[in-house]
């Protein structure tokens, strides 16, 4: 047991040393500019600035939701990968998203998600988007994910390749 | 185009993030099939050239929201409340079809069901997205 413990969390320090190129190499995260701003163990923190071209409404400038909903779901993702005993790759099944309020125009949204459950097969998640804290939500997700070998289906994750080739795991 | 159609064209074609994913639209009638042409930025897994599941599932919201608007005589785009995405096989790196039928329009609400695939089979169903949204003029 307690070497699976130090293997967890030699999975975690490679993951936050390569943060970076975990939402880097997500070419949907990088066209709408979301950024990673922190990871933990099962939890993650990202930022979307506000953007013109993602823009829902024309008439008030609020954010499209749909901008939050890949915000949610990609940043539901990540922690996943910071509670996994073992490199994998994940696939979202389902997204629940709630719409609390609009989004202020011109406002950075600020992100976080918690992977509160996981099993062998499927990780349980979620997450709130808010400006300034979670006492005042936008919106909030709760998520499943099922989970695969990474041998078998490629994560798509450069910090996950790193991790698992770090940790001695086939490709 | 009916008058209507023209005017959920005029919408879209102002509203920055329906051009920013590119999505396009043909009526048959009071129903929308919803088209997003493929480009590289939506990928989700570069390794198995998926789309992202957040650009599936803002498509469906967009074409949710489009046959809202196609069948009702909304000023105003329905404000999403709520919505299930169901992630039901992994999208490929090609273009995305969409068709929503609106099982309820009332005064305040409507509840949606959207469903996108790829290639010619509707049937088989990539993504499906369950959705609720505010349709009061006044909210």
């Amino acid at each position: 047991m307690s070497e699976e413990n130090e293997r967890q969390d030699m999975m975690l320090k490679l993951m936050q040393q390569n943060a970076r190129r975990i939402m880097s190499t997500v070419p949907w995260a990088q066209a709408l500019g979301f950024e990673l701003t922190g990871i933990e163990k099962g939890r993650a923190f990202a930022k979307v600035g506000w953007r013109e071209d993602l823009v829902g409404d024309p008439d008030t400038g609020v954010i499209y939701g749909g901008v939050l909903t890949a915000l949610l779901d990609n940043l539901s993702g990540v922690c996943i990968n910071t509670a996994l005993k073992k490199p994998m790759s994940m696939a979202t099944l389902d997204l629940r998203i709630d719409y609390m309020r609009p989004a202020d125009k011109g406002r950075d949204i600020l992100a976080e998600a918690e992977c509160y459950h996981i099993t062998r097969n499927v990780a349980f998640t979620h997450a709130w988007a808010y400006h300034e804290s979670r006492d005042k939500v936008i919106a909030t997700a709760a998520g499943t994910f099922a989970l695969n070998d990474i041998g078998r289906w490629a994560s798509g994750n450069a910090a996950m390749d790193i991790a698992n080739k770090m940790l001695g795991g086939e490709k | 185009m009916s008058p209507r159609a023209a005017q959920l064209q005029a919408f879209l074609d102002r509203t920055p993030f329906a051009r920013f994913i590119g999505m396009e639209f043909e009526t048959n009638g009071d129903q929308l099939i919803a088209r997003l042409p493929f480009r590289k930025k939506f990928i989700g897994n570069g390794a198995i050239n998926a789309l992202h599941g957040g650009a599936t599932g803002a498509f469906l919201e967009l074409t949710a929201v489009a046959q809202v608007y196609l069948q009702s005589d909304l000023q105003r785009p329905p404000k999403p409340i709520n919505l299930t995405i169901d992630y039901l096989r992994s999208a490929k790196g090609e273009d995305l079809y969409a068709r929503a039928i609106v099982h309820k329009l009332g005064r305040r609400m409507a509840s949606v069901r959207a469903e996108a695939w790829q290639g010619d089979d509707p049937e088989k169903i990539v993504t499906a997205l369950q959705a609720h949204f505010l349709v009061a003029e006044d909210g």
